[in-house]
């Protein structure tokens, strides 16, 4: 099967008013398939948001893609022309960011700020345009979809702008939609709302959609696949079901020992310490050599201080840096 | 025994209309009852709206009540003049969700776990700095970042920072507003272990708000469940967890995402 998106030794950096430079991204490696959906799991600066914008080249000015490619639908979108480009986001590849507050119009109904997209995109004539957003409206908020179109976002609950940006990153029919933390800012019942829209447009659309997130209980029954990110680099990569049940990385495994136990069997361990990871994430800034989980993993061996390890296959399509499962 | 916290028929109401002298009225609190005993949690669970966050304003004397009764240690809290609720706030403290916008991002470490006792007018300047060290000592905040300002804390040591902060003054119910929910969850764990090590160890009673059913699950001995300004269900958690008879709980019970199976890593830790 041809693949979707296909992103090679991707490394970003950001460089500080000092002159300073911190790399973000170091030789990032995946892979999509049409129709899939792959979990990003990372915590604060592991990351994940720099991943998102980078596909997108949607970085800030003092964020630089120093290396590596981006094959979209066989287009590679870091040498693609600024005008390429923007017909390929919102089109072919749609964004939806965090908090939706900042991310709509505040002083335009969230109907017209759909429309916008699809009138970008597509030549439609009027009649079309607004009889295409009344039907995108009626998918995502069935029954209530022509109050909601007219509605400022002030008007709306943190759910329903949620949904409009899920309306505008679906509107032109894309083939991927990238989502940095859409459900961080919601209660769980609102959550669940949002991954169910997810995973019904996933199925009805052949949507590949891109998931980033901190919280591994999100993507257990979501995902198709989880990345591990962790100081800018794959820790581990694989089916959703191994990643999350038989982690390899020492990372990924100390990572969910975190979680607080499963609250059916938690009785006798409510109250009692959670596992946690000693230490800080590495500041990037200082180049240090070696696994970068190394200061913190408690399975460290003699290599992991000088060398990084690379990318080793552990089981089918589960990938694991760690010299622990190195030839 | 006597709860350290009894809350009776609170009621609070907001001006809802669109001008101010509009009579329409949004109630924030429907008559709300909860008590805590010492050195207990309860968990306080909800959607966003549901009226948390209101509560927790009034027990900290931060917003009047409408009507309904605060007893803390048996005194009506909500009955006190303004310079009476101001010997009565050091016991009572509030950690919030955000530390980076709780926190000046431009003030030291040190400044920030000393300003209570400013505040309070409380001890000589050499002694303020030096009882602000013990308290980032008590939250494991390293010495060497006493002197670094806020902006270059990271997140866990924010959070951290801001219980020091709550810790200062020594207070006895700490209420934790969404504290945990921002935080990326090998944080959460580390938060987590420092108050249960503080409620073992100074005895601290926590009102701990939460939408986050598996935490609440985990450090709660009682837990409530509020919907539009009501208490729906409350008990202790294990009745709550084991037979949610309401069904705002059953629905946010069921909305906390969670593994199908165990993951083998807490068995095999």
């Amino acid at each position: 099967m041809t693949l979707l998106l296909e992103v090679k030794d991707l490394h970003v950096s950001y460089s500080a008013r000092t002159g300073e430079v911190c790399p973000a991204l170091a030789g990032v490696n995946f892979d999509l398939a049409p129709g899939e959906i792959l979990g990003v799991l990372g915590e604060s600066g592991s990351g994940k948001s720099t991943l998102a914008a980078a596909l997108l080249r949607l970085l800030p000015s003092n964020g630089r893609i120093q290396k590596g490619s981006v094959l979209f639908e066989g287009k590679n979108l870091l040498a693609a022309r600024p005008q390429e480009l923007r017909k390929i986001r919102g089109a072919r590849i749609g964004l939806i960011l965090q908090e939706p507050s900042s991310s709509l119009h505040p002083t335009l109904p969230v109907g017209k700020q759909v429309s916008d997209v699809l009138a970008a995109h597509e030549s439609l004539d009027r009649r079309a345009l607004s009889e295409k957003v009344s039907q995108l409206f009626e998918s995502i908020f069935a029954g209530d979809a022509e109050r909601i179109s007219r509605s400022y976002p002030h008007e709306l609950s943190g759910g329903q702008r949620q949904r409009v940006l899920i309306a505008q990153a679906i509107a032109c029919g894309p083939s991927l939609v990238v989502a940095d933390e859409p459900t961080a800012s919601l209660d769980p019942t609102k959550q669940q709302e949002i991954l169910h829209l997810f995973r019904t447009f996933q199925k009805e659309l052949g949507l590949a959609i891109i998931l980033i997130t901190h919280n591994p209980a999100l993507l257990a029954n979501l995902a198709d696949r989880i990345l591990i990110l962790y100081a800018g680099r794959v820790a581990e990569i694989g089916p959703t079901a191994n990643v999350l049940s038989s982690p390899r990385h020492p990372y990924t495994a100390a990572l969910l020992r975190c979680l607080p136990p499963d609250f059916d069997e938690s009785q006798s361990a409510r109250k009692a310490n959670l596992h946690s990871i000693p230490g800080d994430p590495p500041d990037l800034s200082l180049h240090e050599a070696g696994c970068q989980f190394e200061p913190r993993c408690i399975e460290r061996m003699k290599a992991c201080k000088c060398d990084e390890p690379a990318a080793t296959e552990v089981s089918e399509l589960h990938e694991v840096s760690c010299f622990k499962f190195a030839g | 025994m006597q709860p350290l916290l009894k809350v009776e028929n609170l009621v609070k109401h907001y001006a809802a209309g669109r001008t101010a002298h509009s009579k329409d009225k949004l109630a924030a609190l429907d008559g709300v009852s909860l008590s805590i005993p010492q050195k207990t949690t309860l968990a306080l669970v909800g959607e966003s709206g549901s009226g948390k966050s209101t509560l927790a304003l009034c027990i900290a004397c931060l917003e009047p009540p409408t009507s309904g009764n605060i007893w803390f240690e048996g005194i009506d809290v909500a009955a006190l003049a303004e310079n009476q609720q101001r010997i009565l706030r050091p016991q009572i403290q509030l950690v919030f969700q955000d530390p980076a916008s709780s926190l000046n991002p431009r003030w030291t470490a040190l400044d920030i776990a000393s300003e209570p006792f400013l505040v309070q007018r409380r001890f000589t300047k050499p002694d303020r700095a030096i009882r602000a060290l013990q308290l980032l000592d008590r939250v494991a905040i390293p010495r060497k970042m006493a002197s670094r300002r806020v902006d270059e804390l990271s997140g866990g040591q924010k959070q951290r920072l801001a219980i020091a902060r709550a810790l200062a003054l020594e207070p006895k119910l700490m209420i934790l507003d969404e504290a945990l929910s921002a935080l990326d969850c090998s944080v959460q764990a580390q938060i987590s272990n420092l108050l249960l090590e503080l409620q073992s160890s100074l005895g601290m009673t926590y009102l701990f708000i939460t939408h986050d059913f598996a935490m609440a699950a985990h450090l709660a001995d009682q837990i409530a469940v509020m919907d539009r300004g009501r208490i729906v269900e409350s008990g202790s958690a294990e009745k709550i967890l084991s037979s949610p008879s309401h069904e705002v709980t059953r629905s946010l019970l069921a909305a906390t995402p969670r593994f199908i199976e165990t993951p083998n890593v807490l068995v095999n830790a």
